[in-house]
């Protein structure tokens, strides 16, 4: 059970530190495009990282299947709204910022 | 034909089998089959998630490829000076059923670094960090495994 | 290690909301809140754990369908002159 304990503190931990990652990534890349990867990043890597500790939790199947069906849902719309917002983007003709234009 | 899954969803999901829950859990399937119906929501075959048996390792190979290239956007991110060298290439996806399609570039999305702008029949526009990205896409592996679940199906 | 996440993910939706009121433009904003949801699923997860009201978790389901449903709204809604397109043409124009 420690094993279990140790290996959702250090999931979740990385979570965190994906998640707030993404966020000073937001903030922090010059264009819309950029910060798309950021946002994607908490999405992915930091969101499945967290649910996957509090599903080593260990709390009853009922408490897991929920999890897994938000982890599922997550892991199925996330990739969808980032890409129809990146295309109505390139369709309203919002550039993409090279190596050496100013932060938009 | 959508009846069953919503049925069995209400049930894993609520726990609780009083009568009460029982009809409300049904009153809500037929709402749902009657907005779909109004809606005119297409059943359609290929839109149904196959359960091929690779499902799982493509899952897990797609997951440790998240976290590969999630570290490496937040090394990006931490960087006090980021060499952003960010490109739109294009990478080729072909006679591919719209299923593998959509899989493909939902995959591309969730891998953090790259980004799928705009899907056509034959290919698939890429926004991407870095240009060693784009070159990896084009190596294809992630397409062979795509793939890989449409065969199985 | 429960509340570090929970401190990570609060300030994380700051910095979201920080982004959304810089903007520049509606893209921008609108990418910021729709993380801003997601980060709120997490949080009322995490929440519900520490709580130990398992119960939280339904409610972000909820929260994460309405999320994903309130993005696609409102790019239809800023959209709406473009020919609504089904599967076959939001998947592959």
């Amino acid at each position: 059970m420690i094993v279990l304990e140790i290996a959702s503190g250090v999931l979740l931990a990385a979570g965190a530190l994906f998640v707030i990652s993404g966020g000073v990534g937001l903030l922090r890349f010059p264009d819309f495009y950029t910060r798309t990867h950021a946002a994607g990043l908490t999405d992915s890597a930091g969101a499945g990282l967290i649910l996957l500790g509090l599903l080593l939790q260990g709390a009853g199947w009922e408490t897991a299947v929920r999890l897994l069906i938000i982890m599922l849902f997550l892991a199925l719309t996330s990739p969808t709204s980032t890409h129809i917002l990146a295309h109505a983007a390139r369709r309203d003709g919002v550039p993409v910022w090279r190596e050496g234009d100013p932060r938009r | 034909m959508m009846v069953p899954p919503l049925a069995l969803f209400w049930l894993v999901l609520s726990g609780h089998y009083t009568f009460l829950l029982i009809v409300l859990g049904a009153v809500s399937v037929v709402l749902v089959c009657w907005l779909a119906w109004r809606a005119d929501f297409p059943e359609r075959d290929d839109v149904v998630l196959p359960l091929s048996p690779r499902l799982p390792r493509y899952v897990l190979w797609l997951g440790k490829e998240v976290l590969v290239s999630a570290v490496a956007v937040v090394r990006k991110v931490w960087s006090p000076r980021p060499d952003l060298r960010p490109v739109v290439g294009v990478t080729p996806s072909p006679d591919m059923s719209v299923f593998t399609q959509v899989v493909y570039a939902n995959s591309i999305t969730l891998t953090p670094g790259t980004l799928s702008l705009d899907v056509d029949e034959d290919r698939i526009e890429v926004h991407s960090l870095d240009a060693e990205d784009v070159d990896v896409l084009r190596d294809g592996e992630m397409m062979r495994r795509a793939r890989g679940l449409e065969t199985r199906r | 290690m429960i509340f570090a996440v929970m401190a990570a993910l609060l300030v994380t939706m700051v910095l979201a909301l920080v982004r959304a009121f810089l903007g520049p433009d509606l893209y921008n904003r609108i990418l910021a809140i729709n993380m801003f949801g997601t980060k709120t699923v997490l949080f009322v997860a995490v929440a519900g754990f520490l709580f130990g009201r398992p119960d939280f978790l339904d409610i972000g389901i909820l929260y994460a369908l309405v999320n994903f449903v309130a993005v696609v709204a409102v790019l239809r809604l800023t959209h709406h002159d473009e020919p609504a397109t089904g599967r076959n043409g939001d998947g592959h124009s």
